[in-house]
C-alpha cells in the first residue's frame, strides 16, 4: 500500500505557505492570533487515520489525495448564482441564506438583521460589529484537541457564518442555510462558523447542501453553538451531494443550564460524509437530542461521531442514529457518552439501528460508554441487519406485495428518525425525497444539474 | 363435489427445522362454516396456521391444500391474502415506523385491485376506517400510531380484528385470538366477528377455551394433537374438552398410535 500521507501533509503545508499571507491581510486579527499555533499543532496530528479510535472505520486518504489547489474565494459570479437559487421545497416557510461553498458572499456588506432581532452575516463581518461577542466565543467550545482536521480549520478557514439570537429573541420562523458547492476545479474548502444563541432565546436552523458542479470536494466544516441558559436550539443539515462529494462536519454545541438543543443530520447523498456532533452538557437540567439518519449505495462511505459529554447534574440525551446501506457502501457510527463525577441524575440514551441490503455493505457500530457518577440512568443498543423477515411475513399476509411490504419497512425504519423533524414541509420532504430513494428513482433534488452516476 | 368445499386439506405433512409438525392432516370446510380447532399446546395448530398463510417458517412435505379449488401451496401469502385468507395472529408483531393507515391503505387497495376495482379516494378510506373501528370500539388513537407499536395485549388483539373487518376476507384463521383478553374485550372481539362475518364467509378458530365459543358457535369441534386431527365432533365437545382436559384424548390417541 502506498502511503500518501507525507505527501498529503506536504501539499496542505504548500497551501498553508502560499496562502499564509492574502489569509492574514483579509481575515480579523482574532482569528490570525489562532492560525500558527492551530497549523502546528496539525502538523504535529497530522490527519486523523485508523490509529485514531474515532476514526478507526473511516478512512479520508482518498478525498485528501484529490489535487486541490488554493482555496476557495468566492467571485462575483459566485454571488449571481447564490441570489438565483431558488430552494425547491414547497411551503417551507423559512428565512433564507445562500451561502456558496459555505461562505457568505456578501461579506464586504456587514451583518444583516432579521426580523425578531436576529443577526446573521459573514464572521468577517461578526468580527468588526461584535468584536468582544467574537472573543468570548471563538475557538472556545472546540472539545476534541486530538483531532488534527479542527486545527487545520481553525489554522486555514478565511471566513464562514455568523449566526447571533440576542438574549430573549425568538425568530419567527426556522433560517435556512442553502449552502451551494460549485466550482470549476476540485476544491477544499474550510470554513468556520459560530452560531451564539443567548438566554432564553429560540433558533432553529436548516442546513441543505447541494452541489452544483461534478468537481470532486471536499469540505471541512467547524461550527460552534453556544446555547445559553434556558435557550433552544435546533439543527438540521441535509446532505445531498454527489459521489465526489466529500463532507466532514464537526459541529459542537455547548448548552447553559435549562437549556435544549437538537441535531439531525439526513445525509441522502455524498462519497464521502462524516459528521461528528459534540453536545456539551456544561449546565444543570439540560436536553440534548442528536438524530442521523443517511442512505447509502455505491461504494459510498457514511460516518457519524457523537460524543454527549454530561458536565453537569440532571441533564437528559438522547442519541438515535440510522443508516441504510445498499451496493458496497460502508459506514460507521461511533458513539461515546461521558458522564462526569459531578453529573448526577443523568439520563443518557443511545440507538443505533442500521440495515443492509446486500452481504457486501459493511457497518461498524461501537458505543463507548463511560460513566463515572452513580446515579446514572444509561441505555445504548445496536443492531445491524436485514429486515425483520417476521414484520415482512405480517405486512404480506394482508396482501401486500413483497417488494412494496420491503419499501413500507425500510421508509418506517428512516421516517422514525424523520419525524424528529418539526418542520412540517421540510419533514414532508425528506419522507418523499427517502421514498424516492428508496425505490430507486431519482435521488436528489430537482434543482441539482449534475447527473452523477 | 370439490367445488362445495371453501377449504379442503389432504394428508398434510409439514415440518419446521426438518421436524415434522403436522402429520397427516386433513380437514375440509364448507363455505359459511364455523370450525373450532382445539387442542393442546405444541400440538400444531399454530404451524397449521402458517402453512395455510404460507408463512416460510413451515415447508409443507405431502399433501395438498385447496382454497376454492386453486392450489392454494403454489401461492404466495399475499396472493393468499388476495384471495381471502386472512389470519388473526397468536402474536401480532410490531412495526415500528410502519403508519396503520398507509398499512391499511396499502393492504386495501392491493385487494381492490385483485378484484378489478379502482382505489379507495382518501376520504372514501377515511369512511371505511371510522366504520370498522366502531364495529371493533377500537380507540382511534390506535390507528394513527405504528402497526401494534406501543399496543397492549387486548388492544394487539382487537387491531388484527379490526384488520379482518377492513379486509373482509372469505376464510379468517383466529389463532387464539381469545387469549389475554378480558371478559368485557373478549366480547367485542367475539361480537366483532360476528358482525364482519357474511352468510358464505368462513371461520376457523383456534382456541383452548370454550368461553370464545360461547359467542363464536361453531359447527364443527376438532382436536389437534401431535399433528393429526385426533376427533372430530359438533360443539358439545368443546364443553366436554372444558369439563375433562385433554389427557382422556391424549391417551386415546396415543393407544391408537402405539
Ligand atoms: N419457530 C419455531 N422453531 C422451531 N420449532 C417450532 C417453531 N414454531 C413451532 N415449533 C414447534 O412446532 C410444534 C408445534 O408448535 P405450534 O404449531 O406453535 O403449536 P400450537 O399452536 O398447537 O401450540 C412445537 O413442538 C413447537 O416447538
Ligand atoms: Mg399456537
Amino acid at each position: 500500500m502506498i502511503d500518501y500521507r507525507p505527501e498529503l501533509i506536504q501539499k496542505l503545508t504548500h497551501l498553508w505557505d502560499a496562502g499564509r499571507e492574502g489569509l492574514f491581510k483579509k481575515s480579523p486579527g482574532l482569528f490570525n492570533s489562532f492560525r500558527e499555533e492551530a497549523f502546528s499543532t496539525f502538523l504535529s496530528l497530522g490527519l486523523p487515520d485508523k490509529k485514531n479510535e474515532a476514526y478507526k472505520y473511516t478512512d479520508l486518504d482518498k478525498f485528501f489525495s484529490y489535487d486541490y489547489r488554493g482555496y476557495y474565494v468566492p467571485s462575483t459570479a459566485d454571488y449571481t448564482q447564490a441570489e438565483r437559487f431558488k430552494c425547491e421545497v414547497e411551503d417551507l416557510d423559512v428565512w433564507n441564506i445562500v451561502l456558496m461553498n459555505g461562505f457568505y458572499p456578501h461579506s464586504d456588506q456587514g451583518l444583516m438583521m432579521l426580523p425578531g432581532g436576529f443577526w446573521a452575516g459573514s464572521m468577517t463581518a461578526a468580527a468588526k460589529q461584535f468584536p468582544g461577542l467574537i472573543q468570548r466565543h471563538y475557538n472556545k467550545y472546540v472539545t476534541n484537541d486530538k483531532d488534527g482536521l479542527v486545527h487545520l480549520n481553525t489554522a486555514l478557514a478565511s471566513d464562514g457564518l455568523f449566526i447571533y439570537a440576542p438574549k430573549g429573541t425568538t425568530i419567527s420562523k426556522p433560517l435556512q442555510i442553502v449552502n451551494l458547492v460549485h466550482s470549476d476545479r476540485d476544491i477544499f474548502v474550510q470554513d468556520r462558523n459560530l452560531i451564539v444563541v443567548e438566554e432564553g432565546a429560540d433558533l432553529t436552523l436548516l442546513v441543505c447542501d447541494h452541489a452544483l458542479s461534478p468537481q470532486h470536494f471536499l469540505t471541512n466544516t467547524v461550527t460552534e453553538v453556544y446555547v445559553g441558559q434556558n435557550a433552544r436550539f435546533n439543527i438540521i443539515r441535509v446532505q445531498n451531494q454527489h459521489n465526489d462529494a466529500g463532507k466532514i462536519t464537526q459541529t459542537f454545541i455547548h448548552q447553559e443550564r435549562d437549556s435544549y438543543a437538537s441535531s439531525n443530520n439526513i445525509t441522502l447523498h455524498g462519497g464521502l460524509v462524516r459528521n461528528a456532533t459534540y453536545h456539551t452538557l456544561a449546565g444543570e437540567n439540560a436536553e440534548t437530542h442528536s438524530y442521523g439518519l443517511f442512505l447509502s449505495d455505491k461504494s459510498q462511505h457514511t460516518a457519524n461521531y457523537v460524543f454527549v459529554d454530561h458536565s453537569a447534574p440532571h441533564c437528559n440525551s438522547t442519541q438515535l442514529f440510522k443508516g441504510v446501506l445498499d451496493d458496497d457502501a460502508t459506514g460507521a457510527f461511533n458513539g461515546r457518552i461521558l458522564v462526569r463525577p459531578l453529573a448526577q441524575g443523568t439520563n443518557a440514551y443511545q440507538a443505533n439501528n442500521n440495515i443492509l441490503m446486500t452481504p457486501e455493505a459493511k457497518m461498524s457500530t461501537k458505543p463507548q460508554l463511560e460513566i463515572f457518577a452513580d446515579d446514572v440512568k444509561c441505555s445504548h443498543g445496536a443492531t445491524v441487519g436485514q429486515l425483520d423477515e417476521e414484520a415482512l411475513f405480517y405486512l404480506r399476509s394482508r396482501g401486500i406485495d413483497e417488494r412494496e411490504a420491503r419499501l413500507m419497512m425500510m421508509f418506517g425504519f428512516a421516517h422514525e428518525v424523520i419525524q424528529n423533524i418539526h418542520i412540517e414541509a421540510l419533514r414532508e420532504r425528506i419522507d418523499t425525497l427517502v421514498m424516492q430513494r428508496l425505490r430507486g428513482e431519482l435521488s436528489r433534488c430537482a434543482s441539482c444539474a449534475i447527473k452523477c452516476n | 363435489m370439490n367445488n362445495s368445499f371453501l377449504l379442503q386439506i389432504k394428508d398434510l405433512k409439514a415440518t419446521i427445522d426438518n421436524k415434522e409438525i403436522l402429520k397427516g392432516l386433513n380437514l375440509e370446510v364448507k363455505p359459511g362454516e364455523i370450525h373450532a380447532i382445539m387442542g393442546p399446546n405444541g400440538s400444531g395448530k399454530s404451524t397449521l396456521a402458517s402453512v395455510l398463510t404460507g408463512r416460510e417458517i413451515a415447508q409443507v412435505t405431502h399433501g395438498s391444500v385447496s382454497f376454492d379449488g386453486k392450489d392454494l401451496l403454489s401461492l404466495s401469502p399475499e396472493e393468499r391474502a388476495r384471495e381471502g385468507i386472512f389470519l388473526s395472529f397468536q402474536y401480532p408483531i410490531e412495526i415500528p415506523g410502519v403508519s396503520m393507515v398507509n398499512f391499511m391503505k396499502t393492504a386495501v387497495n392491493e385487494q381492490r385491485k385483485h378484484r378489478g376495482l379502482d382505489p379507495l379516494s382518501a376520504s372514501d378510506f377515511l369512511k371505511l376506517m371510522r366504520e370498522k373501528k366502531e364495529l371493533v370500539e377500537i380507540d382511534s388513537a390506535l390507528t394513527n400510531r405504528s402497526v401494534n407499536e406501543g399496543f397492549s395485549g387486548g388492544e394487539k388483539k382487537k387491531n388484527e380484528i379490526f384488520q379482518m373487518a377492513m379486509l373482509e376476507p372469505r376464510l379468517s384463521i383466529l389463532d387464539e385470538t381469545d387469549s389475554g383478553l378480558d371478559i368485557d374485550a373478549l366480547r367485542i372481539v367475539a361480537n366483532g366477528v360476528n358482525k364482519i362475518r357474511k352468510p358464505d364467509t368462513s371461520v376457523i378458530v383456534i382456541t383452548h377455551y370454550q368461553r370464545l365459543l360461547d359467542y363464536i358457535v361453531p359447527d364443527v369441534v376438532h382436536v389437534l394433537y401431535n399433528g393429526r386431527i385426533v376427533r372430530t365432533a359438533g360443539k358439545e365437545l368443546a364443553l366436554e374438552l372444558e369439563e375433562r382436559g385433554y389427557d382422556w384424548i391424549k391417551r386415546e390417541a396415543d393407544n391408537v398410535e402405539a
